[in-house]
């Protein structure tokens, strides 16, 4: 033990999608990471930035910087809100003229990963000791965490160590899926063109399972997954690591209903 | 004639929402783009320290830039110590108005054309014809263009979205002595070479873009597939080439580093077929007059911006476009812009002015395959989001524009309250309220009035208690779970342990159907679409 790490949890699995820290909370604490999870936390700032408004997204960069002052390693599940920390805190702080802000950005995005990396580079874990997960599963690899972090294929080879997956290869796996955060609303027909296509391909695998690691892209692909009444199902890397009931993932027809 | 660019300012979303409709459009696009990756990725990838030479063409090219005062000087001694006549364009009018000029002292109504996108820039064309002069296209996309009337939609193939069935009635229409040509890419090409070939040996003038000039010798270059580039800048008496004052290198060496950068970037090629290098006049070989007309038309203004500058670096090659999902779905036309793509969307805003062209900075998911292949490494992803920056700033000032009124109120409001823990937490528990109350309203969940982009072809999930609140009460219990009665993961002694399943509880309790109306919609709505529908780590009972 002695290994630590603080979650980055992100405001859209905070809010949305809490299946996925507590799932990203089982896969760390399984393999021996004991997680703290600063509660003054709460968005990165990426919407801001992304939308043109660097100055809120500065303010929401302090308020993450001083959330996580103490944290040894910074985690999360999220690579494209990790990427907001690593690829563009910097350059946010240095266009504030605000020396001491730079250092503290460079520093917090030194100690921040994603989720994947953290396990297969900083731990050297692959098989984080899942359970049986006997379906077929596609992998969208998404484009911050492709692009700006360069995770390349770590959660598949997380995955792969899933005892009874059948991982199915995407075609054109590395073409976005055309969330782009506000892209979805301010160029929706667009962004839709582009969700039709991605959806095509996984559909065309023939997987059970569209497995990412942002659940933002997963909540724009499943939404269009349910809205054209598809059985494929989205699931977070980590909840497949974490464990998922098999009658859960087999699922077909859209009746079941869980428990609240 | 080619067809002019709509007005601006361009409104990207809805000429996108125009050109996603037309489904031939998008399969002659899907299709050409995806060999064009093809051919690039695999000549890329012969090339072991490609790499390197990005950094090495991103270099070449700032070298330039920061010093590019000097070097435009240092330019216009050399050619005009050659015998070449160099002019000073600030602007689209001055340099329509020299180039017309120009034409009329050699006493032809005629010219033939290099391909040239600064050209297209400059709407010289149709300057020329409003001054009485025709101007030919000779690049064979451009004629296709040219004679259906049509507009650009590619960097190095304007005529992209078309494809051979839709060139060969154009042909027939609009070539002379096309005849009923077939639709057989040979017989298309041979139809425009006998035309062409008749055209370069009559008209005296040519005009040219240039693809990069020497500053150190006044060498001039211009790179081409077809041979018919190569006619134009040789055959003529008078040789008029328009350059972007952006396009000018320090040395030769550069030029070579660009050189090998460029064909494999653009048409997926080890090296292209011609590749034409003048400087000045030489007599008896080639144009006896060759004028030099160097071109500001908004690049200085781009210069001077820290951040958007480095678009000045482009060399053209479409590389960006070619791997481009929005440009692969929208095509070019919806940028309203000789420059479409990832490249248009951050150099038409800069060089028109970011007034006219409000919406291109957005006209992207931020994927960043456009800065993956850049052959000058140009962050295109953050000159957008510095751009939308630029553009939200001014109509911050003004109150007016794309992004003023309600959609700022709305950022604003969502940071204040992002950056205050409580009111985080109070507006977590309210938009679970909110979506609650939609579900039951109409059994659907997430179709929100004021998302309507979002929802009418995606459903929202539905609401859940927060992380954060699990968190909490596991907290409160000493990491124990909060309800239920167990821990929700257990931690094993052994890093990837075998037997592990035993390790989280999966006992997840399924309801038959129409046990809960209010939370399950009508058919195919299964559980929430952005997640599992159960939780791994949950109880049962947990919450409820």
């Amino acid at each position: 033990m002695g290994t630590r790490a603080s979650l980055l949890i992100t405001c859209l699995v905070d809010t949305l999608f809490p299946d996925v820290g507590r799932a990203s909370v089982a896969v760390l604490e399984r393999v021996g990471v004991a997680v703290d999870v600063p509660m003054e936390q709460t968005c990165c700032g990426q919407m801001h930035q992304n939308a043109g408004h660097p100055a809120d997204a500065t303010r929401l960069m302090r308020r993450t910087i001083a959330a996580f002052a103490d944290a040894e390693v910074v985690v999360s599940p999220s690579p494209s809100c990790a990427a907001q920390v690593v690829a563009h805190y910097p350059h946010l702080a240095e266009r504030t003229g605000d020396a001491g802000l730079l250092r503290e950005a460079r520093d917090l995005a030194a100690r921040t990963r994603d989720l994947s990396t953290y396990l297969v580079e900083d731990l050297g874990v692959e098989d984080v000791g899942a359970p049986a997960f006997p379906h077929t599963v596609t992998y969208h690899p998404t484009c911050h965490g492709l692009r700006l972090l360069g995770i390349a294929d770590r959660p598949q080879r997380l995955l792969r160590h899933v005892p009874g997956i059948d991982l199915r290869d995407l075609p054109d796996a590395a073409t976005c899926c055309g969330f782009g955060g506000t892209f979805a609303v301010t160029n929706a027909d667009v962004s839709t063109a582009m969700m039709d296509d991605k959806l095509a391909a996984v559909t065309s695998t023939g997987a059970e399972v569209l497995s990412a690691a942002d659940s933002s892209c997963l909540m724009h692909m499943g939404g269009g997954l349910q809205h054209r009444h598809s059985t494929v199902r989205p699931l977070h890397y980590a909840e497949i690591l974490a464990g998922v009931r098999d009658d859960d993932a087999r699922r077909s027809a859209p009746t079941l209903e869980v428990t609240r | 004639m080619s067809a002019r660019w709509p007005e601006v300012p361009q409104d990207f979303p809805k000429a996108a929402k125009v050109t996603l409709q037309d489904e031939q459009l998008r399969a002659n696009l899907g299709h050409a783009t995806t060999a064009i990756r093809a051919k690039r990725g695999g000549v890329v990838a012969e090339v072991d320290d490609w790499e390197d030479l990005r950094d090495e063409g991103a270099a070449a090219r700032d070298r330039a830039l920061r010093a590019l005062d000097e070097r435009l000087v240092e330019l216009e001694a050399n050619v005009q110590a050659a015998g070449g006549v160099v002019h000073w364009a600030p602007d689209k009018a001055a340099a329509q108005r020299i180039v017309v000029d120009l034409v009329a002292a050699t006493g032809s109504d005629e010219v033939i054309k290099v391909k040239s996108l600064l050209t297209d820039e400059l709407e010289l064309n149709p300057a020329l014809a409003d001054a009485g002069i025709e101007a030919h296209e000779t690049d064979l996309a451009e004629l296709i263009v040219q004679l259906g009337g049509d507009r650009q939609s590619h960097i190095l193939v304007p005529a992209i979205h078309r494809n051979r069935r839709e060139i060969r009635d154009i042909f027939r229409e609009h070539l002379p002595g096309a005849g009923d040509v077939s639709d057989d890419p040979a017989a298309l090409a041979e139809a425009a070479r006998r035309h062409l070939r008749e055209t370069f040996l009559r008209v005296p003038v040519a005009i040219s873009g240039a693809n990069a000039a020497v500053a150190a010798t006044g060498t001039v270059a211009v790179v081409e597939s077809e041979g018919n580039g190569r006619m134009c800048l040789t055959l003529p008496r008078t040789l008029i080439t328009v350059m972007g004052i952006e396009k000018v290198l320090e040395t030769w060496e550069d030029l070579g580093t660009i050189l090998r950068l460029l064909p494999r970037s653009s048409t997926g090629e080890r090296m292209n077929p011609y590749t034409s290098l003048w400087t000045g006049v030489t007599p008896g070989d080639g144009p006896e007059e060759f004028h030099l007309v160097l071109v500001d038309a908004g690049r200085t203004n781009a210069l001077a911006d820290p951040v958007g500058r480095d678009a000045l670096r482009c060399i053209r090659c479409s590389a960006c476009l070619n791997v481009c999902p929005v440009y692969e779905r929208t095509g070019g036309q919806a940028y309203e812009s000789i420059y479409p793509g990832p490249i248009g969307a951050i150099l038409t805003p800069q060089l028109q002015g970011l007034d006219t062209a409000p919406t291109l900075p957005w006209a992207s998911s931020l994927c960043g395959a456009c800065y993956e292949v850049c052959p000058v490494k140009i962050d295109i992803p953050k000159i957008l989001v510095h751009l939308r920056g630029r553009v939200t700033a001014e109509t911050d000032a003004s109150g007016k524009g794309h992004h003023a009124g309600v959609e700022r109120l709305a950022m604003r409001s969502v940071a204040r309250v992002m950056d205050s823990r409580p009111a985080y937490e109070a507006a977590q528990r309210a938009g679970r309220l909110g979506l609650s109350l939609l579900q039951h309203g109409n059994g659907r969940p997430g179709r929100l009035p004021g998302l309507k982009g979002w929802t009418a072809s995606r459903d929202l999930p539905p609401p859940e208690p927060s992380f954060r609140s699990w968190w909490r009460e596991r907290e409160a219990t000493g990491g124990a779970p909060s309800v239920g009665g167990a821990s929700p993961v257990e931690r094993p002694a052994a890093v990837g342990g075998a037997g592990a399943a035993g390790s989280v509880p999966l006992e997840v309790v399924v309801h038959p159907p129409g046990g809960r109306p209010g939370v399950v919609g009508g058919p195919g709505v299964v559980g929430r679409p952005g997640g599992a529908p159960t939780d791994p780590t949950r109880t049962a009972g947990d919450d409820a």
